[in-house]
């Protein structure tokens, strides 16, 4: 308890500090690590645990990842992953071989630590890819394929690691020899599980939780499916941020998609931010003063290295001028996975104490490098990195997101399809949802008035928001939501009355319709041509009945608690329309067979 | 089929005085359809197929319009707009109304003495035709010799009568240079106009 307070404590002091200051979230994470930590103020005593613990941020963070990436996007990126992943590793890898080599290492150890050290944080560099909206442009997708590759690579590095040592390799790698639900075998079988599962079972298990009235049973299940499979994954030796990512893809398809995003992202916001505290808490500043040349030198070098590799695979991939640049710069610092490895390369003695504790706090340093570059690059970049999101986009977000997919929403939609406009449409009720979705329709389950669904569902990018929700209460809270979040962006919303209607207004909603008051309209005119007007005419009067009764909705102000004050000043509205109406219908009859062109007469 | 399409464009139908007796004469004639168009589309929600099919099956095609502003009234124009269509009255493939006959029936709220020059209108009423005349020539129908009704809304009962006598002679004359022989009364279309 009182670790979760100063856990809290400590990010909610230093990430706003290191914001103000521009450094980013991920460094003030780490600041505030290194401040609580053994080498700070010593309140922690065991990073360590932490450490574990919190790589479920990492879990579900890949998981996030894995739900924006449909099956289809996966697989066309599959020689981005194989290719420039591999390609990554290797130029890496070499290039910090060698530097090993000349130091005089093992050839053993050399390979090991390049290996290990070729490692960037998937942690890091996709959060500041999302920091900066990169994420789906060229440089994040391909910054993202070479994660994804090394997250597979770890795997069987960890076993090159303890096989390479002379020593115990048992040790190191306990799982490996003796354990009956690992190996291949049991791996393949439990990646074929996860597909299975993902594509048959979770979706109608979802929809029946989804059915249930207690909404955070939904969450409960969206947590326990990340658990459950990081779990079975841990189990049979292959990485948990893997099977995650893979269980996250399976799901990418589903409806269901926004609703598991902003369920699980504020967990993923809070054990990704522990996970930097936990990494800042274990580095052994100690070293930095024993030996502060070897590790600020190596640190320049394995950080230069690595960049310079990068940028040559980039260059290589096609990614060239600025987004090159922006690559080297974002992978350059080494990977949390590169601790784990050092670990077990210690265990098996292919690296020396010495070498395994300064290679790892020159990976965790790295860490902090990379903000600071990331400042750098900025600075020498300005003009061109602001130029850059915008045109790299690939995926164009739906330019309506309509939340509320009732018999009101559903028309709009129909009518936006039938313009080419197929919008992102959000509802909260599982049979809609379900219903919608056999009709062919892109609908998302969720509730709309949570920032993060809204946000999940682009509505930061939408040219306009349709809130058809039926419900009063609900639809004005989103709308002043999304008055305060996105000022900028055109409301267009369903109002229940015309005291609903008076409030939107109030909100400054562009576009505020009254649910009733056109089909009401249309009804008066039909009566009115059954006692033998002419549809024009009626036309014409429920044309200038809408005008006044608007006029009074959008300039009166509704007082919510004097509901009187409104009828009074309703009925002197309604009394002087009536009188203005018959004044022109007896001028109109006195005139009868006299009218000119310029009054229909 | 009735070979005779009356497009009536008055906003009010039914509190025209000059406009319903004209109508009354026409829809009277025999093999006539009425389609009245502030009736039909009230909202200017004009349906452009449905105006299509009526026009391909008239030869003599009439519009039953007051002078709105030397012009027609608003619907009639938009009418125009639509659904005399490029590829369909004019243009690459648009001859769906070649050969058939175009006629302005219509009443004025002012006198023969009001549309000359030093008149109120300064002009003769002969003087606004040609922008509804050369569209249908461009859709290449034959025009006719608009039939105006002056000072319609002053006239009285017997008045009234006579004009309503006059245009069916003169659309009687018009169906038989045109070779549209009236079909009996019997099978006469309801005029759409309420009485």
């Amino acid at each position: 308890m009182t670790q979760a307070i100063l856990f809290l404590l400590a990010a909610l002091l230093f990430v706003p500090l290191a914001l103000r200051v521009g450094l980013g979230s991920v460094l003030g994470y780490l600041l505030a690590g290194m401040a609580i930590g053994p080498v700070g103020l010593g309140l922690v005593s065991d990073p360590e645990a932490i450490l574990h613990v919190s790589e479920l941020g990492v879990v579900l963070m890949l998981f996030v990842i894995g739900l924006e990436l449909e099956p289809k996007r996966l697989w066309a990126m599959r020689g981005a992953v194989l290719g420039g992943g591999s390609l990554q590793m290797v130029v890496c890898a070499a290039l910090l071989m060698a530097l090993g080599l000349l130091l005089g290492w093992t050839w053993q150890a050399a390979l090991v630590a390049g290996l290990a050290l070729s490692l960037s944080s998937t942690a890091i560099a996709v959060a500041l890819l999302q920091e900066r909206n990169l994420m789906l442009a060229p440089v994040g997708q391909r910054g993202f394929a070479m994660l994804l590759w090394q997250d597979i690579a770890a795997i069987p590095m960890l076993g090159l690691a303890a096989v390479l040592g002379a020593a115990n390799a048992a040790d190191s790698a306990p799982q490996a020899a003796a354990d009956p639900f690992s190996g291949p075998l049991a791996q393949v079988a439990a990646v074929v599980a996860v597909v299975v599962l993902g594509r048959y079972l979770a979706y109608p298990a979802m929809r029946f939780v989804a059915r249930q009235p207690v909404r955070e049973l939904f969450t409960g299940f969206a947590l326990l499916l990340v658990l459950g499979v990081a779990a079975l994954m841990q189990r049979v030796g292959l990485s948990m941020g893997l099977g995650a990512f893979l269980a996250g893809v399976l799901l990418a398809s589903s409806e269901y998609r926004h609703a598991l995003e902003s369920d699980i992202l504020p967990f993923k916001g809070l054990l990704l931010g522990l996970f930097f505290i936990a990494v800042g808490m274990s580095m052994q500043l100690g070293l930095v003063l024993s030996a502060p040349l070897q590790v600020l030198l190596g640190l320049m070098a394995v950080v230069a290295l690595k960049a310079l590799g990068l940028w040559l695979v980039a260059r290589w991939l096609g990614l060239r001028g600025p987004s090159g640049k922006l690559l080297a710069v974002l992978l350059s610092q080494v990977g949390e996975f590169a601790f784990v490895v050092l670990a077990a390369a210690k265990a098996s003695t292919v690296l020396s104490p010495e070498q395994a504790d300064l290679l790892t706090l020159i990976a965790a340093l790295s860490m902090v490098s990379t903000p600071l570059l990331l400042m750098l690059f900025d600075r020498l970049n300005r003009a061109d990195a602001q130029a850059l999101p915008a045109d790299a986009m690939d995926e164009p977000d739906s330019a309506v997101v309509l939340a509320g997919f009732g018999r009101y929403g559903q028309i709009v939609a129909r009518t936006l399809l039938g313009a080419g406009i197929k919008p992102t449409v959000i509802d909260h009720d599982a049979d809609t949802v379900d219903m919608a979705r056999r009709f062919g329709y892109k609908v998302y389950f969720g509730d709309a008035t949570q920032m993060d669904l809204l946000h999940a569902a682009g509505v930061g990018r939408a040219k306009a928001m349709v809130v058809a929700i039926d419900d009063v209460d609900q639809a004005n809270r989103l709308v002043h939501q999304l008055r305060q979040a996105y000022p900028g962006l055109p409301i267009v919303a369903r109002a229940r009355d015309a005291v609903h209607a008076m409030a939107l207004h109030d909100a400054q909603v562009h576009h505020v319709q009254r649910e009733l008051l056109e089909s009401s309209l249309r009804s008066a005119r039909a009566t009115l041509e059954l006692l033998g007007f002419d549809a024009f005419h009626a036309r014409q009067l429920a044309d200038e009945f809408r005008r006044h009764s608007n006029q009074f909705v959008s300039t009166e102000r509704a007082n919510a608690e004097d509901l009187d004050d409104i009828v009074k000043r309703a009925r002197q509205a309604r009394e002087q329309f009536e009188k203005q109406q018959q004044q022109d219908l007896t001028r109109q009859a006195s005139r009868r067979g006299h009218a000119g062109w310029d009054e229909p007469g | 089929m009735p070979s005779t399409l009356v497009i009536l464009a008055h906003p009010r139908p039914s509190q025209s005085l000059a406009t319903r007796a004209l109508c009354q004469a026409l829809a009277d004639a025999g093999n006539v359809e009425v389609r009245s168009l502030y009736a039909l589309y009230p909202d200017f929600d004009i349906d452009v197929a449905a105006e299509q099919r009526a026009l391909a099956q008239a030869q003599l095609v009439v519009w039953l319009a007051p002078v709105y502003w030397y012009s027609v009234p608003a619907l009639l124009k938009h009418w125009i707009d639509q659904v005399l269509a490029h590829g369909w009255a004019f243009g690459p493939g648009g001859e769906a109304l070649q050969g058939k006959t175009a006629w302005w029936v219509t009443s004025a709220g002012g006198g023969p003495a009001d549309y000359q020059a030093g008149g109120v209108h300064q002009r003769a009423l002969q003087d606004f035709v040609p922008p509804l005349e050369q569209t249908a020539r461009f859709c290449g129908m034959r025009w006719l010799p608009p039939h105006v009704l002056y000072r319609g809304h002053q006239l009285e009962e017997a008045a009234l009568r006579q004009a309503r006598e006059d245009l069916a002679l003169t659309l009687a004359r018009h169906r038989q240079d045109l070779g549209l022989l009236p079909a009996s009364h019997a099978e006469a279309e309801t005029p759409a106009t309420p009485e």
